[in-house]
């Protein structure tokens, strides 16, 4: 999954092999299959076999890194980071951060993650998991639905992007991280951490948080996550959040943990390219706390700016802004 | 690009929990005792982190009760580093660099899954993430800026340090926290056997604290990472990091294990030193990333200590790439 979104950037970019390529990578998981299958074997055996060192380091991080380095010619350097389910923005926002401080001209940054039995049984032993499609934001909404995915986005500085005539598929403006430190799994109430994501993304962005469109919400559709984002809006946006559209695409493609900060970016930047806005279609009736505009059908719609979010266990909370480009 | 120095350093090792019992140890320059750890039918040589004693106030933290041990040696060793250099209003960053992370509670977690998936325990779960540790010690300073937990090989605790000292630079915070902590497990043991099968996992953690504002150790140089990709694996990569480096009687603070099969490259590329040579695995075992940790910490403290000027402390890790930094004294 990650070769095939870093190489559908690499081409869409039309980027050459590099001797200096920051690739920045977001996941939780790793190769979490391959660990998987060396612990139940070894476990049920209780014997070390050839083949298991194949296993054990095909799980690790850096394999994958350095086999989508390896594919695409790039010496790095590789950065992994493994913030929980913020780990592909944060991998998004560090590269981004990269470029801006004059430190590269580009970048490849993104994040994967492939469902495990670990982490399945981990999060059902929370109790977080819907037994139905998960309803982001609705009233009723009863847990999140896991998925698995990867996105890669190819980012460059704009002068190196002009300076090849290169298709501008839209701007990364800003970026705030920050960290929740009232629970490991649980987000403050009041989303303190997550407003500070967001404003120190605004601030990053040079922009006032009313010119944001539209917000792809971290919105995973379990009951403290959704209340506690939904607060943290309400407070960004200070009175005026009537008009701000928000939509969790989570209700489509489910939770893709350490990808999803990265694919939900992609998701922003077709809004922006496209001009529609993705919709949660199954929200029957929306939480009383949501107070924007809540995106329940496809539409056609003027965006200019979208802010992402992710929120992970351990209080990672991470925002990007991106802007139309024109 | 701004000066940055390293203001503290802590310590987690077979050796104690501590700075000074690691420096102790490695200044003795004997192997620590070994101790068997079982895996589901075979075993392993390990090199365990003894119990504090006294325990560090630290540990009574409600985030750290049931936290596993790695998130203990992580939290010691970050405070040690830490010191008294946070004051009030400046930002505290805290990048943690891991290999292995909550090991032990994948372990059990996984193991319960797989009796019986509708019994596993919720508490164990969480402490499987792999930013668990970094995320316990951010609650315990009630550090609520930049947290990130960046994985990899023995190299980890330099991509750590490039993140770190990138905030510094670029003044995304005040104070950084650079920690790298691992705990030994079979799981572990059985794919360090990959590489080498003499190699003695171990446990602990490492930790400096770095800040903008001059001490006398500064962190003059880092190494562009040479990745083992393509043509360029272990031995050539390292040579070339070796080589970046004037032989001028520095120290250097190497990550041999002791392992001929593992260090082999190694020896190669730095055998024209001039300069004295130490390598803290093959007294402490290889505990990944945050045996890289200790190699910062020594080299560190031997600057402090007026018995070097600078040092060169290099990392060959085991799956990733090869890298060094140089420290000099202020």
């Amino acid at each position: 999954m990650l070769l095939h979104a870093a190489f559908e950037a690499w081409n869409q970019a039309g980027w050459a092999p590099s001797e200096n390529l920051p690739i920045v990578l977001g996941t939780t998981g790793c190769g979490a299959e391959a660990g998987e299958s060396f612990f139940r074997e070894a476990s049920a055996t209780g014997k070390l076999r050839v083949g298991h060192p194949t296993k054990t380091l095909s799980y690790q991080g850096q394999r994958q890194a350095l086999d989508l380095a390896e594919a695409l010619d790039c010496a790095g350097p590789i950065s992994i980071i493994s913030n929980a389910c913020a780990s592909g923005s944060n991998a998004i926002g560090h590269a981004f951060e990269v470029i801006r401080n004059g430190q590269s001209d580009r970048a490849l940054a993104g994040g994967y993650d492939a469902l495990g039995q670990l982490v399945f049984g981990g999060f059902d032993s929370l109790q977080a998991l819907s037994p139905e499609p998960c309803r982001p934001f609705d009233a009723s909404r009863n847990g999140l639905t896991l998925g698995e995915g990867a996105a890669v986005l190819a980012l460059e500085s704009l002068d190196s992007a002009r300076a090849r005539n290169a298709e501008i598929l839209g701007e990364a403006l800003g970026y705030g991280a920050t960290t929740d430190v009232h629970h490991m799994t649980q987000p403050h109430p009041q989303g303190d951490a997550a407003l500070r994501a967001m404003l120190e993304a605004c601030a990053s962005a040079g922009i006032d948080p009313a010119a944001i469109s539209y917000v792809n919400a971290h919105g995973t559709a379990t009951i403290h996550n959704d209340s506690s984002e939904a607060i943290a809006l309400e407070r960004l946006r200070e009175g005026s959040i009537s008009n701000l559209r928000v939509s969790s695409t989570k209700a489509s493609i489910g939770h893709l943990l350490g990808a999803a900060g990265a694919v939900e970016a992609v998701v922003c930047l077709m809004t922006l390219g496209g001009q529609w806005l993705p919709p949660e279609l199954c929200v029957a009736t929306p939480d009383t706390l949501c107070n924007f505009q809540l995106v329940r059908a496809p539409m056609e719609a003027s965006v200019e700016i979208a802010l992402s979010n992710s929120f992970g266990f351990g209080g990672a909370n991470a925002s990007l802004i991106f802007r139309r480009w024109k | 690009m701004s000066r940055i120095f390293v203001h503290g350093c802590g310590a987690v090792s077979p050796a104690g929990w501590g700075v000074a019992a690691l420096v102790d140890a490695l200044e003795q320059r004997v192997e620590l005792p070994v101790q068997q750890l079982n895996g589901p039918g075979f075993s392993f040589r390990v090199r365990t982190a003894p119990g504090p004693s006294p325990r560090p106030a630290c540990l009574q933290h409600p985030r750290l009760r049931r936290a596993s041990a790695i998130s203990h040696f992580a939290t010691a060793a970050a405070l040690e580093a830490l010191g008294e250099s946070r004051k009030p209003g400046l930002r505290l960053g805290i990048v943690f660099g891991v290999h292995a992370a909550s090991i032990r509670s994948s372990e059990k977690f996984f193991s319960e899954v797989l009796r019986d998936p509708s019994t596993a325990s919720p508490v164990f779960f969480p402490e499987t993430v792999i930013n668990a540790p970094a995320s316990h010690l951010a609650a315990v300073l009630n550090a609520t800026e930049l947290t990130y937990s960046a994985l990899g090989d023995q190299t980890a605790f330099f991509q750590a340090l490039l993140i770190g000292a990138g905030w510094l630079a670029n003044d995304r915070a005040d104070i950084v926290l650079v920690v790298s902590a691992e705990e030994t497990a079979w799981t572990v043991s059985a794919a360090a056997c990959s590489f080498a099968h003499d190699v003695i996992c171990s446990e602990g953690a490492g930790a400096i604290c770095l800040m903008r504002d001059e001490s006398p150790v500064e962190l003059a140089a880092i190494t562009e990472p040479a990745l083992f990709v393509g043509v360029a694996n272990r031995a050539p990569s390292t040579v070339q990091i070796a080589a970046q480096f004037a032989r001028r009687d520095e120290f250097l603070c190497d990550s041999r294990t002791g392992s001929r099969r593992w260090d082999c490259h190694q020896s190669e590329a730095w055998n024209d030193w001039t300069g004295p040579v130490l390598s803290p695995r093959m007294i402490l075992g290889e505990a990944w990333s945050a045996a890289t940790a200790w190699q910062f910490v020594a080299a560190t403290e031997r600057i402090r200590a007026g018995k070097n000027p600078a040092a060169v402390v290099s990392a060959s890790g085991s799956n990733q790439q090869a890298i060094a930094a140089r420290l000099k004294h202020n």
